[in-house]
């Protein structure tokens, strides 16, 4: 049974990265996995290799497209490039739900290639509801969007994060890719409270979430995803299962990457919560 | 403050390039951004900053390995923050990244000085290299599409293949610094010293040498093919779509081979191009052949 009306797909359990370090191990040893997550842009090409290997990943796993350069919180129109070669991807994946990030990247046609923080302003929210709208017309598959980690906060934000998260969902109705990792990084960057922020999401639209490690700096915390999870952010997961019910989930590991089963082993960690007792409100 | 005010604010500071320590460059504008107990404005925008040319910067250099080899890590290093000041990226993926390398060099000859020749073919070739590696490919002419050829039909190149005239054997040089990063992870330091002298006496010993030059791919594995001069131009004359009898006729028109040899390198290399899946339909084909 599906948690909720974005969470379609309670079934698909946890997955992980697709990363090509792994290839080699996953053609040879055919291991099981609920599901793998590509990004999207690796597989934005004409042909040869990185469509090859995809084509061999299709016949036996399931597959969900992430996006990383969509920037629905960019001020210019999407780019309808872009959105024509990511459609062609989504026909050949059949992915059943696709998610970007709640961020802007690029301005004046240039790209930065990061995922850059919005400023949380009611205009921001507009603009990127509208964009996410847009795009779901066009691609024709359901949409979640991902709180991304940050390191900046802007004077003109007229609201918090989770505000402004939740402006933009119920402006565009989409789906939230929660990323329990990204909220804690930017609660120890930005010193919030990140249970107040995964009390106060909409349950019902969160539709995947996202685990990962990340690296301690003397005055910050950045999200390099090259880490095991920790504790702390195992405890959120838990908390947000609870508060979400059974959802698909997926573990990040991109840099310094380990081996398969290590990897797999990792994500497989979430097993002990993904079913954890809902909460009871009063 | 709008949306799009902020984020070319923003925008113009990070993509400001590092001082040489790859540090922020002091007085950019940050005043935009909240400082917190830990860190200033201008320190928090900075770790955008870093990360925006580092990751650039590791693109290309993963992009341009026999470019490196040609110029060196430290001029390498020069020409990259010079170039990716001049041309920042315009796609949404990094692949594209050195789409433009090779006109910005033309016109930027003191990052390669005396090696300005070689150091262009090599981008040449490297992108050439990685539009092989993923460009589409169209369905194969078989044997039965081409029982009617006659000197009116069209064939096109498969859209993977390039063709290069250059004027040093950078191919070769380039298969060798593939093989010198495959053994990278095996070899001990001073092997891997010997390699590197190795390798810089081979770019100071490169001599011109027109070569023409097919990047290809089969299996999804790139290659490059040696051409002979008639045969480049003849599948050059193709891919601009001229039929088969004008792109024959140029091609032999400042040669003056025998008809019967003539006969014999054409039979060769279209044996080979059928073989290697290189012709496909051109469009008028296509439309003629629906027919």
């Amino acid at each position: 049974m599906p948690s909720n009306r974005f969470n379609a797909h309670t079934d698909y359990g946890i997955g992980i990265g697709l990363r090509i370090p792994h290839y080699q191990h996953i053609f040879d040893k055919k291991p099981v996995v609920d599901w793998f997550e590509i990004i999207s842009e690796n597989f934005m090409v004409g042909g040869g290799r990185a469509l090859a290997h995809l084509d061999q990943i299709l016949e036996r796993y399931r597959v969900v497209q992430h996006g990383v350069s969509m920037y629905f919180g960019s001020a210019e129109p999407l780019n309808r490039d872009h959105l024509r070669r990511l459609k062609a991807l989504i026909k050949r994946t059949r992915t059943p739900w696709l998610s970007d990030h709640l961020c802007w990247g690029s301005v004046d046609g240039t790209y930065s290639h990061d995922l850059l923080p919005m400023p949380y302003t009611f205009e921001a929210a507009e603009v990127t509801a509208r964009k996410v709208r847009e795009a779901r017309d066009f691609l024709e598959v359901p949409i979640a969007v991902e709180n991304v980690s940050s390191y900046t906060e802007f004077h003109m934000s007229e609201m918090t994060e989770w505000e402004f998260l939740n402006e933009v969902v119920e402006q565009a109705d989409c789906g939230i890719l929660l990323d329990v990792n990204n909220i804690y990084v930017s609660s120890r960057n930005h010193e919030f409270d990140p249970y107040e922020y995964l009390n106060d999401i909409p349950a019902e639209r969160v539709a995947q979430i996202h685990i990962a490690g990340h690296s301690k700096f003397q005055k910050y915390i950045l999200d390099t995803h090259d880490h095991p999870v920790i504790d702390p952010v195992w405890k959120m997961y838990e908390h947000a299962i609870r508060r979400v019910g059974p959802t698909a989930t997926l573990l990040e590991w991109d840099d310094r990457i380990p081996s398969f089963e290590e990897v797999h082993a990792e994500a497989l960690k979430a097993e002990k919560h993904l079913h954890a007792p809902a909460l009871v409100t009063l | 403050m709008t949306l799009l005010e902020v984020q070319r604010r923003m925008a113009n500071a990070i993509f400001q390039p590092l001082t040489r320590s790859d540090r922020m460059a002091g007085g950019a504008d940050a005043e935009f951004i909240k400082p917190n107990n830990r860190l200033t404005s201008l320190e928090r925008l900075e770790i955008y900053n870093r990360s925006y040319w580092f990751r650039i910067l590791d693109s290309l250099y993963d992009d341009f390995p026999g470019l490196r080899a040609v110029l060196g890590e430290r001029d390498f290093r020069r020409l990259s923050r010079a170039y990716l000041a001049d041309c920042p990226s315009r796609s949404f993926t990094l692949r594209d990244l050195g789409s433009r390398l090779e006109d910005w060099l033309q016109g930027n000859p003191q990052y390669a000085e005396n090696r300005h020749a070689l150091a262009l073919d090599m981008v040449r070739l490297e992108w050439a290299h990685i539009e092989a590696f993923d460009s589409a490919s169209e369905k194969v002419l078989v044997p039965e599409d081409l029982l009617e050829l006659d000197a009116d039909f069209r064939a096109s190149l498969q859209p993977y293949v390039r063709l290069l005239a250059l004027r040093y054997p950078v191919d070769d040089l380039r298969i060798q610094v593939n093989r010198a990063s495959e053994d990278r992870g095996t070899a001990s330091n001073t092997a891997l010293k010997l390699k590197h002298r190795t390798m810089t006496d081979r770019v100071a010993r490169s001599k011109r040498e027109r070569i023409f030059l097919a990047v290809h791919r089969v299996d999804d594995t790139v290659y490059y093919r040696r051409l002979a001069i008639e045969e480049y131009l003849l599948l050059l004359a193709l891919q601009y779509g001229r039929c088969i009898g004008e792109a024959i006729d140029l091609a032999f028109k400042n040669t003056s081979p025998s008809i019967d040899e003539q006969q014999s390198m054409l039979t060769t290399w279209f044996a080979a191009w059928a073989q290697l899946g290189w012709l496909c339909p051109s469009q008028s084909t296509k439309e003629r052949m629906m027919q």
